[in-house]
């Protein structure tokens, strides 16, 4: 059998990046702003997400996705706060795939009362690989990285943490605790990402959380970018 | 994990370039910073291609240094671990110039023997 080689020189998350394309502007049309939530597991996501929508967020309405491979405990933490809340799991994939991707959150949009919210806040299945690879349609990406997870983290996962707009770095509360050296992670955050936003918050006692709503409501009040 | 997503991406595209013609060999390009483990991709490849026209094919994997040019000092250097300055003057505006590639670069087929409609 004769055999060719045929160019193709594309980009392998090609068709991942378009459909989120299609989801930004659907976003876009309906006025709302899109945080994709990240972290490893247990870093404290849905804490933080819950001691956010417990203050409110001046005026803004806010609707949440959750990703999971499974179940929908954080969604059912997250719904005695009335905000809608929308479960998203990964399951039926490939023995239930790791991060979200664009076609997943595609296939939500329906259910979604886009309508009803300005921000919808994604929380992304805890993952501090795949789901830097996977671009949903944000408008923003936000990464918790607990001070538990110790300070060379920003150096083995260069990947998540350059492609962040803004990092929580969450339970400050366990800092008297810890040997861990805050200094180091931040300097190691600045080696990868030299000047990334950064905040100090813990979802236990609330500290540092009304930074990131003010943070994100500078997001929401951002005029949303033209789609090219 | 990673690498799962990764050469499921890859099966797709190359089968999309592949006309409905089965795919003997896929040439990827992949960057240092993709954090590819090339052992853990070839497994999977395999595996994903499975029932798809991808099955069989042999996966050539390229991988990319990372490089990085100082847009202050314009020194340009291969990057060994990650840390996004200038190791000459410091400065913190550098720019990739090579290292975050994924790309499917070509596809080896078998000509004339369409198993599939495109």
């Amino acid at each position: 059998m004769h055999r060719i080689r045929v160019r193709v020189v594309e980009d392998a998350l090609d068709a991942n990046n378009t459909i989120a394309r299609a989801n930004r502007a659907d976003f876009d049309r309906h006025g709302v702003t899109v945080v994709n939530l990240m972290s490893a597991p247990g870093s404290g996501k849905t804490s933080l997400l819950e001691r956010l929508l417990a203050g409110g967020l001046a005026g803004s309405r806010v609707g949440v996705l959750e990703g999971d491979v499974q179940g929908s405990l954080d969604a059912d933490r997250l719904a005695s706060l009335h905000v809608p809340v929308t479960q998203l799991n990964t399951d039926p994939g490939f023995g239930g795939e790791c991060h979200l991707d664009a076609n997943m959150v595609r296939s939500a949009l329906p259910e979604l009362p886009l309508d009803e919210i300005d921000l919808l806040m994604i929380e992304n299945v805890g993952n501090l690989v795949c789901p830097a690879e996977f671009r949903v349609g944000e408008d923003v990406r936000v990464m918790v990285s607990s001070v538990t997870e110790g300070e060379d983290k920003p150096l083995k996962y260069p990947l998540m943490f350059r492609t962040c707009d803004l990092v929580l770095v969450n339970k400050i509360d366990l800092l008297p605790h810890l040997d861990v050296d805050l200094d180091r992670f931040l300097s190691n955050l600045d080696l990868v990402h030299p000047d990334v936003p950064r905040m100090l918050v813990s979802a236990k006692t609330g500290e540092g959380v009304d930074g990131w709503r003010d943070w994100l409501a500078e997001i929401v009040a951002r005029p949303a970018a033209v789609p090219a | 994990m990673h690498e799962l997503s990764v050469a499921s991406a890859i099966i797709d595209t190359a089968a999309r370039h592949a006309g409905g013609r089965r795919v003997t060999a896929v040439y990827v390009r992949a960057g240092q910073l993709r954090q590819v483990v090339p052992e853990s991709l070839a497994f999977y490849f395999e595996h994903v291609a499975r029932d798809t026209l991808c099955e069989g094919a042999r996966l050539e994997l390229e991988l990319v240094p990372a490089r990085l040019l100082c847009e202050a000092c314009e020194h340009d250097w291969k990057l060994d671990e990650a840390v996004f300055r200038c190791p000459r003057c410091g400065a913190r505006e550098v720019r990739v110039t090579s290292g975050e590639e994924l790309e499917v670069e070509s596809i080896e087929i078998e000509e004339g023997a369409c198993i599939a409609s495109a």
